[in-house]
Formats: structure tokens, C-alpha cells, sequence
């Protein structure tokens, strides 16, 4: 259950072994997190991330195959979950794809395989998880979007349209479930210093896994629809979104 | 039978927290109680139900009266008076008559109910689902000590138990939290009293020492006794707090206008003054406000005044006057924090009340209290030794780990939460405290061995689980192709 200060008991990550990922996952488990799930594509990397949980003193951690291109069996991983752990207070989908934009430009399929990556096979899981969810009477769902997709630039619109797309389904899945018991989060992060990032130059305002964490944490404990990290950039992409696309167009890459 | 008509909802309990939705049955009469029952039985074993629990005045703070996904009986409708004898004082009511009318009915007829809360807004069968507590605790121990029998319907059938009756499951469903079925009948014992007055003895302590020393030497020689204590104060002055302590009037106790009018001296007709109308998303209470209401309330408190009559209303229920308070406390709700420990811990206390006062939260009044012995129920909260209550807002950044501190230091001095206050406790925490637990579950395994009986509260501190349940088949529809 999910108590009365906003701490979850149990967690199912799509996208187990994401950096952002873990680090919320560490940020939770101390509070009343000991059951955690991680669905992810088998890898010593996932399983790292499931030792790390265990070190954190979760009792009850395990990962299970999960990769969103498999549009099929998406909603049977998330359903089978359910089935054998009782009850998921959190789903947290973190699963995404960065992709880079001039070869994507150049291979529509790949550019259509990250779309489904980072929207559809998701959007299919996070259907299924909702049907669970309201059966259940409760529950929170977490979606890590991007300020990428508050806008996306031209530098990077592939991506970015991925993350539009999966904001507003988050969006209106939430507005769905009003009244259910079941909430959902949507976070988006800014430029995130990590293994998605490795090589590029930081954007400004940049930020860590662990401080989107701490936000996201927090915005878990108080049922927060929107959640920016850093919160600055809340205001940062209000003024963006005005801006006139002929100038839009000319941001940097 | 059919399973009854349920309508979903989302419920919360009195701290406003952690909503969750739920089936609710409205038992119109106690055959819907067993229809209910029934049909949840015969879901989980089927592998497609989230069980069901009762649900009373939704008075308990947190997750109690809730079942996720599941089936809650509102058991309020069974609000009948059964048999009365006006006598012995021993009446059998519906389990979901409310204390409030149990005064209305019966303080006038001479007889007032064994023990009472701090609201009057509460269910019988709230009251001995949480073997609730009184200021009497100290003489006359809690709520089920009163309870004669009662009529439990349980997955495997209904069952009439009282001490002498099938004492253990009596005593499980004894501050059982309605984990071992739902209370459809109780016959109680009430108390004699001759007046719906209280003749009150109000002092001021100056400090914790002063209020502890003041309860621990002179507590015996009331029936009802009760500190509040001013949080905001700090240093010299922590726990500055007004003793209230007092006993039944008797009619010659009274002033002359009400002595020689009886019907009048035994007059219970509560009323609500006002009412929250609307939630202020931030709340209204904050350290300044509750602070100066605190100073005010203390200043108004005389420094010693004895023997001064005051109607119960005002004696025991203070905060029933207005309706829907817990709104004040804004959005994210408010829990309160409610545990006990033994006579010698009476520095876990202090500290406790330390460490709460330096995060500055606004919280009004603590009560504290002493009890007396416990009763057999394994997972009754009272023991011998202070209880303290306080309400908390939500939201403050680290409360939460300040009150798993807090739940350390309660258990290292063998103490407990109180589970009706409870939204918070972490599974691990609330087996150490109740040792009971054991004894507990294997009465409730004899009642209900498929784990029919489920509420929020049993989840979260580990006592109910869904593993295995079934997760709904989506309607498949062969695809289109297109
Ligand atoms: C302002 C205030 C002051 C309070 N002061 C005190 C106090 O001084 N002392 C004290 O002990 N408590 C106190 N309480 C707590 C309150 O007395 C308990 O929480 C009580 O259980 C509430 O009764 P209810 O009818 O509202 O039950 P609910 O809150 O609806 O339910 C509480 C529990 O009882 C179970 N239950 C309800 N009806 C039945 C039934 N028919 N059969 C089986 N189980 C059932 C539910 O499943 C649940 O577990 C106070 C609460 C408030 C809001
Ligand atoms: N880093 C940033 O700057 C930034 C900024 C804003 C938003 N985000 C978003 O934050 C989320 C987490 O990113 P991160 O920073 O933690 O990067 P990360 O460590 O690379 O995590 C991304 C995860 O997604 C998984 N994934 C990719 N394709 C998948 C597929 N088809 N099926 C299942 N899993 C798949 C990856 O799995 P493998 O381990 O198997 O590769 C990886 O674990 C992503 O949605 C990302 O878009 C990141």
C-alpha cells in the first residue's frame, strides 16, 4: 500500500536498469519500498541494478524479461506481475531511447523502431498496468517524458516527438483514472548528466539521476501530476513554449 | 443469495490520506452483511476478489475502514436498538449505532455508555473493532471489558461470542480491526449515571514533570482523567499542559436551577455549531495560527478550578461541536501519531515530545494520558503506562523518517502504536509491537483460511495479501485487420 506520507511498498520499473531509474528506486526502497520489480531486457546490467536494490535492503527483488518493442507481450508481462506479487503500488516507466537524430533522419525504420521504443510498446504496457491499477482500487503511475518533448527541437524532433506523444497519453491516461484511486506522474527531466548522455556537451541547466530523483520521490509522496527536473525548468520551457518558432527553429543542437 | 448491489467509491479515513477505491455494499440489513460475505468468500476463492471489511463512521484516521479494489460493508445502516433493559443498564444494538446515539437515547433514561472517545461520532462496531479507550481507561479499562456478546459473521458463518463464549475469537475481534469478520449485534453494558453533567477539576502544569508527577500521584482519584498539552512550548515550559479530571454529577451536585429541574440536569441534545464547508487546498493550519490558538486556549484554562460542573458534550467531545474539521488540515490530509508506552519510559515521552516540538509542526493539542491494565485481545492497543496523541499535517519534508524514529524509540521502550490512529507503520515495526500477532492471525485462520477478511491497514503492516489474486483478463477482441 501506499501510505499515509506518499511512501510506496512495492515497485515494478519498466526499464529496470536505467540510471534514472535506480536512482529513484535507492531513493525509495529505504522509505517502505521492499518489493521491487524489474522488467527490462536481460543483461548484466539489469541484474546489477537488481543486487543494488537488494544492497538497499529490498527484500523481494526481481527482473523480469520486458522489451517495449514487443508489442504482443507487453501487457502480459505487466498483467503477469501483478498476478504473482499482489498488489504494485508503483509502476514506474522509465524504459526510453535517446537515438541519434541525423542517422534516424536517414533510416526510417530505426526512426520508427524508436518511436516504439519510447511511445507505443509503452503506451501498451502502461494500459495494462492501468487495468491492474483500477482493479486494485489504487496505485501510482510514474512516466518519465522530457522537457524534449515540451518542444522538441529540430536538432532532435524524433526523439522528441516520442516524448510528446508518451506525455500526453500520460497526461490523459490520468485524467482517465481520476476518481479510481490511481494517479499518474509525469516527470520530465532535462538534460541528465549519464549513460544516455555520455559524450554530448550538457545543456544548461543539467542536472543528475539522483537529483530527478530526489524530485521524483518527492512528487510521488505528494501525488504531484507534473513533476520538472530540476523544478526550474517548469518555468524555463513556460517561456520556451512562447517563443516564435522562427526562433525556435534556430536553437542550437 | 445474490451478491447485493455495490456502488465503487473512493474512501479515505478521518486524516483524509491515501484514498483508495472500493466496492461499497450499503447492509441495509444484517442478510446483506451475509450476502456480502458470500459473494467475497466465494470471489477470492474463485481467485477473482480483493476481499471485503467493514467499514463504521470512518472515524479511525487511516487505512482501516478501506479494501482496495475490493468489497467495503458499510455497516452504519445496522443502526437498530435491539433489546433494552432499562434495570440492569445492559442493552443490544445494531453494531453500527453510533456512540452520539447511544447518549441521546440513553443519558436521559440514566445510562451512559462504558467508555466514549474523544468523538462520539464513532460506531459500536468501530469501537470494538479498535477496542477503543476512554479517559476512564485507568479505572475502567476499554471498550470490549463492556461488551457482554456479540454476533460476528465470518466467512465460515456467524458466530455469537463473548468472554465466556469463544473467548479467543471474542478477544481477536477485540481491537481486531474488523480482520475477523464484520459485527452485526453487540449487547453492552452500560454505566448509571444521574445527570448528563460532569463535575470537573481543571489545573495547569506548568511542565511535563509537573503533569506527569500531578497524573501519576493524584489519577486514582478520578474516573476521568486527561492532560493537553501545548506542543509549541519548548525549553523550560515543554509540555505545559492543562489537567482535566473529573466524575459523573450526581443531581444534588448541581446548582440549584438544574438540581430541582431533572430533566433538564439529564439532557443530552448535542449540536453541531459549524461546519468546514470546503477544503482550503493549503489548509488553515500553520504554526502561527495553531500557535496562537495554543496560547489562547492556555491562558483561558483557569490555574486551579474544582468541582465546576460542565455538560459532557463539552467534557468529551470539545471537537464534535464543529463539523468536518479535518478539512482545516488542507489537500494532503493529516495523521495523527498515537502510541504507549510503560510508566518507567516516561522519558521516551519527553523525548518524543522534544523531537516533535523542534520540527515546529503545527499541531494542536496533544493529549496525554495514563492507562490502566490492558485486556486479553492480542492486538488491543492499551497497556499500562502514558499514551500520547497528537495530529499532524502531511507534507512537512522528513516526517515521515522523523516517525519511524519515533517508532524506534516506542518499541525500545516496549510500547506501541495505536493501529485506529495508524496510516504509517511499517510492516516489521508493528509485529514487534504487537507480540499478539501470532495468536491473532491463528484465531483469524480458523474464521476465515482463505484470507477473505482484507482491508488497506491489514496489507500495508502485512497482515492481509493479494499475491496470487488475479489480475483482470482484458475483453479480447478478435483484431480487425484492416
Ligand atoms: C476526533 C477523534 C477522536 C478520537 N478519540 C479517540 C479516543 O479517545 N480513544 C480511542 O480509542 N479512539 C479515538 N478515536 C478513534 C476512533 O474511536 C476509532 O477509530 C473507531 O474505531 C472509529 O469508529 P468508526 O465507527 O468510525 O469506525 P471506522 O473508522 O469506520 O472503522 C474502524 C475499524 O473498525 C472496523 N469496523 C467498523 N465497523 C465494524 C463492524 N460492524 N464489524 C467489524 N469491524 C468493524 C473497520 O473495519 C476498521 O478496521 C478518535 C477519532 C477521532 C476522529
Ligand atoms: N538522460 C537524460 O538526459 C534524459 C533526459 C530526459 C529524459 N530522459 C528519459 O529518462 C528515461 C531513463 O533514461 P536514463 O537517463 O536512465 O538512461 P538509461 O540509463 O540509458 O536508461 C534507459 C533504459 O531504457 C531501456 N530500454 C531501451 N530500449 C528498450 C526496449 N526496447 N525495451 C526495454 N527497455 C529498453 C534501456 O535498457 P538497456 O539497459 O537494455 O539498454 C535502459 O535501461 C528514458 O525514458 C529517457 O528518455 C533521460
Amino acid at each position: 500500500m501506499i501510505d499515509a506520507t506518499g511512501r510506496p511498498q512495492s515497485v515494478l520499473v519498466l526499464g529496470g536498469a536505467s540510471e534514472i531509474a535506480q536512482a529513484i528506486v535507492a531513493g525509495l526502497v529505504p522509505g517502505r519500498c521492499r518489493t521491487v520489480i524489474l522488467a527490462g531486457r536481460p543483461s548484466e546490467r539489469l541484474d546489477a541494478a537488481a543486487d543494488a536494490a537488494r544492497a538497499a535492503g529490498a527484500d523481494m527483488v526481481e527482473t523480469v524479461a520486458f522489451d517495449t518493442t514487443d508489442l504482443a507481450g507487453n501487457p502480459a508481462v505487466v498483467e503477469d506481475v501483478f498476478t504473482r506479487f499482489g498488489d504494485v503500488d508503483l509502476v514506474l516507466a522509465a524504459a526510453g531511447a535517446l537515438g541519434d537524430q541525423a542517422e534516424l533522419e536517414s533510416d526510417p525504420q530505426a526512426a520508427a523502431e524508436l518511436i516504439t521504443t519510447n511511445f507505443t510498446g509503452l503506451a501498451a504496457a502502461l494500459l495494462a498496468a492501468a487495468r491492474c491499477m483500477r482493479a486494485q482500487g489504487y496505485g501510482r503511475i510514474v512516466v518519465i517524458s522530457s522537457v524534449a518533448g515540451d518542444r522538441p527541437r529540430k536538432a532532435n524532433y524524433i526523439y522528441g516527438s516520442t516524448k510528446s506523444g508518451l506525455d500526453a497519453f500520460a497526461q490523459g491516461l490520468g485524467d482517465s483514472l481520476v476518481g479510481s484511486g490511481v494517479g499518474v506522474t509525469v516527470v520530465r527531466p532535462g538534460f541528465v548528466v549519464g549513460r544516455m548522455t555520455e559524450g554530448m556537451d550538457p545543456a544548461p541547466f543539467s542536472t543528475t539521476p539522483e537529483a530527478v530523483a530526489e524530485a521524483v520521490v518527492k512528487g510521488i509522496s505528494s501525488g504531484a501530476d507534473v513533476v520538472y527536473a530540476p523544478p526550474v525548468l517548469r518555468w524555463v520551457f513556460a517561456v520556451m513554449k512562447q517563443l516564435p518558432r522562427a526562433v525556435w527553429r534556430r536553437m542550437p543542437g | 443469495m445474490t451478491a447485493p448491489r455495490t456502488r465503487r467509491a473512493l474512501l479515505t479515513g478521518w486524516g483524509r490520506t491515501a484514498p483508495t477505491a472500493a466496492d461499497v455494499v450499503h447492509a441495509v440489513h444484517p442478510s446483506l452483511v451475509d450476502a456480502a460475505m458470500s459473494a467475497a468468500v466465494a470471489a477470492v476463492a474463485a481467485r477473482t476478489g480483493r476481499g471485503l471489511v467493514a467499514r463504521g463512521m470512518g472515524r479511525s484516521y487511516g487505512d482501516a475502514a478501506q479494501n482496495a479494489g475490493g468489497t467495503v460493508v458499510d455497516a452504519t445502516w445496522l443502526d437498530d436498538i435491539r433489546t433494552v433493559d432499562l434495570a440492569t443498564g445492559r442493552i443490544s444494538v445494531g453494531a453500527g449505532v453510533s456512540l452520539q446515539t447511544l447518549m441521546e437515547r440513553f443519558v436521559p433514561l440514566g445510562w451512559f455508555v462504558p467508555v466514549t472517545p474523544g468523538t462520539r461520532l464513532v460506531s459500536v462496531g468501530g469501537a470494538i473493532a479498535a477496542d477503543i479507550h476512554g479517559k476512564n481507561h485507568h479505572v475502567d479499562g476499554s471498550f470490549c471489558s463492556h461488551v457482554l456478546s456479540m454476533t460476528l459473521v465470518t466467512p465460515t458463518g456467524t458466530h455469537v461470542v463473548g468472554p465466556d463464549a469463544d473467548p479467543a475469537l471474542f478477544w481477536a475481534t477485540a481491537g481486531g480491526m474488523g480482520l475477523t469478520g464484520i459485527v452485526t449485534e453487540a449487547t453492552l453494558q452500560m454505566i448509571p449515571v444521574e445527570t448528563s453533567y460532569m463535575l470537573v477539576d481543571t489545573e495547569r502544569a506548568t511542565d511535563l514533570d509537573d503533569v506527569m508527577d500531578k497524573m501519576l500521584t493524584g489519577d486514582d482519584a478520578y474516573r476521568y482523567s486527561v492532560a493537553w498539552i501545548d506542543c509549541q512550548s519548548t525549553g523550560s515550559r515543554l509540555g505545559r499542559s492543562v489537567l482535566t479530571r473529573g466524575d459523573h454529577a450526581r443531581l444534588a451536585d448541581l446548582p440549584h436551577r438544574l438540581a430541582t429541574d431533572p430533566d433538564r440536569a439529564r439532557a443530552f441534545v448535542p449540536r453541531q455549531l459549524a461546519r468546514v464547508p470546503l477544503t482550503p487546498p493549503g489548509g488553515l493550519l500553520n504554526p502561527l495560527t495553531v500557535g496562537a490558538f495554543n496560547e489562547f486556549w492556555f491562558r483561558k484554562a483557569p490555574k486551579r478550578q474544582l468541582g465546576k460542573p460542565h455538560h459532557m458534550t463539552g467534557f468529551f467531545h470539545p471537537l464534535d461541536g464543529v463539523g468536518e474539521w479535518n478539512r482545516l488540515y488542507g489537500g494532503r490530509g493529516f495523521l495523527q501519531y498515537q502510541f504507549v508506552v510503560p510508566d518507567a519510559a516516561g522519558e521516551t515521552v519527553r523525548r518524543i515530545i522534544e523531537r516533535l516540538t523542534e520540527v515546529r509542526l503545527a499541531s494542536f493539542l496533544a493529549v496525554l494520558k495514563r492507562f490502566g491494565p490492558g485486556d486479553p485481545g492480542p492486538l488491543s492497543f492499551p497497556m499500562p503506562g502514558w499514551t500520547l496523541a497528537l495530529d499532524l499535517p502531511v507534507g512537512h519534508d522528513g516526517l515521515d523518517r522523523l516517525l519511524d524514529d519515533l517508532d524506534e524509540e516506542v518499541l525500545a521502550a516496549g510500547g506501541r502504536i495505536y493501529l485506529a490512529k495508524d496510516s504509517r507503520l511499517a510492516p516489521d515495526t508493528f509485529r514487534a509491537m504487537y507480540p499478539g500477532v501470532d495468536r491473532f492471525l491463528e484465531v483469524r485462520s480458523r474464521v476465515d483460511p482463505d484470507g477473505a477478511l482484507r482491508s488497506d491497514l491489514g496489507r500495508r503492516i502485512g497482515l492481509c495479501s493479494d499475491a496470487g489474486a488475479p489480475t483482470p483478463r482484458p475483453t479480447t477482441k478478435k483484431r480487425k485487420t484492416r
